[in-house]
């Protein structure tokens, strides 16, 4: 079915799409059908620029284990960089 | 049936029509060529966007003798491939019902008017189609007849309404107004077969005409052949019902197809 779970944040960085490198400044977060992979729902990841029209999107399509294993991983990497004191600070996040 | 010394010949193209409110959309038309008269048929695409298998689809309908058309529903959102632009429309948790009813009354509307028509429409949906499929079929008059394929959320908690759909479908069946055909998977999370029975027991409540067909070792979008939800014999047997369900509501279109 489809869910209608949807969660969106303000993010800055940069993706590559199909017309190059872009400047990211939203994520769509969603728990519904996925474009590709063979799952009925998946948690679906669209790195977007809004500014720019629907084409500059990064997505991902991950299985619920590995979205959970992404999140692991962002935060393990994460507090690893902030223990050695690597962590710099944005003005744009 | 077909025979291999008909002349068979259709015109497919994209075409404008006014929807909600008025809005000019663009929208996909495929029709047999020849004066007619062509029973009509508005094709509600699903949450993966108005993509090639709803093109594709319109043409089906096409080829069996109908006038057969597919709204844009996310036109206002914006252009580029279909994915693009359902991911964007995902994100903002779909569209509109009322959109998406006014969108569709007036593809309706565009089969109707045009002098090759023998009067009579229906409607067919899938996914989320289905669902708007039962919405529009209780919210509009001018439909003969509707074919819901596994909507989901026709039956919504409380806590599944939004503004942007506010109220569950399962709660306009006093208002249908035509016969409502409904294939459905028994390995479906949504709807659910215990969904399912929920609103056929409202439709039998409210003594409408309806012919619901549940489909055993099949779940969500079973006539998807290019997913992995597809089950061929189970979709085979799935068209033949619509397109009988059609020929019996519509009246008999020209004996074409297969």
């Amino acid at each position: 079915m489809c869910t209608m779970i949807a969660n969106q944040a303000k993010i800055w960085g940069s993706g590559k799409g199909t017309r190059g490198w872009f400047t990211l400044r939203e994520v769509n977060v969603s728990y519904d059908h996925p474009f590709n992979l063979s799952l009925e729902h998946a948690l679906n990841i669209d790195f977007v620029n809004e500014s720019e029209g629907p084409g500059a999107r990064v997505a991902v399509e991950l299985s619920v284990e590995s979205a959970r294993q992404l999140v692991h991983t962002i935060l393990a990497t994460l507090e690893r960089a902030e223990a050695g004191g690597y962590l710099e600070p944005t003005e744009n996040a | 049936m077909y025979q291999t010394d008909m002349y068979e010949g259709m015109l497919a193209e994209t075409v404008a029509i006014q929807g909600y409110k008025g809005d000019v959309i663009n929208a996909y038309s495929a029709r047999p060529l020849g004066a007619g008269p062509f029973p009509g048929v508005v094709l509600i695409h699903h949450i993966p966007g108005w993509d090639e298998w709803y093109r594709e689809t319109t043409r089906r309908f096409a080829h069996h003798g109908y006038a057969a058309i597919s709204p844009n529903l996310y036109y206002r959102d914006g252009h580029g491939t279909p994915e693009d632009v359902a991911a964007k429309v995902r994100a903002g948790g779909g569209v509109p019902d009322d959109q998406v009813v006014g969108d569709v009354e007036g593809a309706m509307r565009w089969l109707r008017s045009s002098p090759s028509s023998n009067g009579k429409v229906g409607v067919f949906g899938t996914c989320s189609g289905g669902r708007h499929t039962v919405l529009v079929a209780s919210r509009v008059k001018g439909f003969d007849a509707a074919i819901d394929c596994w909507g989901g959320r026709v039956v919504m908690s409380k806590e599944e309404l939004t503004p942007k759909q506010p109220v569950a479908p399962i709660d306009y069946t006093k208002d249908l107004s035509c016969p409502l055909l409904g294939l459905f998977g028994e390995e479906d999370r949504g709807p659910t077969p215990e969904q399912v029975a929920q609103h056929e027991q409202e439709l039998k409540k409210h003594g409408k005409t309806y012919e619901f067909h549940m489909y055993p070792k099949a779940g969500h979008g079973f006539f998807y052949y290019d997913r992995a939800a597809y089950r061929q014999e189970q979709a085979m047997d799935g068209w033949k019902k619509v397109f009988a369900f059609l020929e019996k509501h519509l009246s008999a279109p020209a004996k074409r197809g297969a």
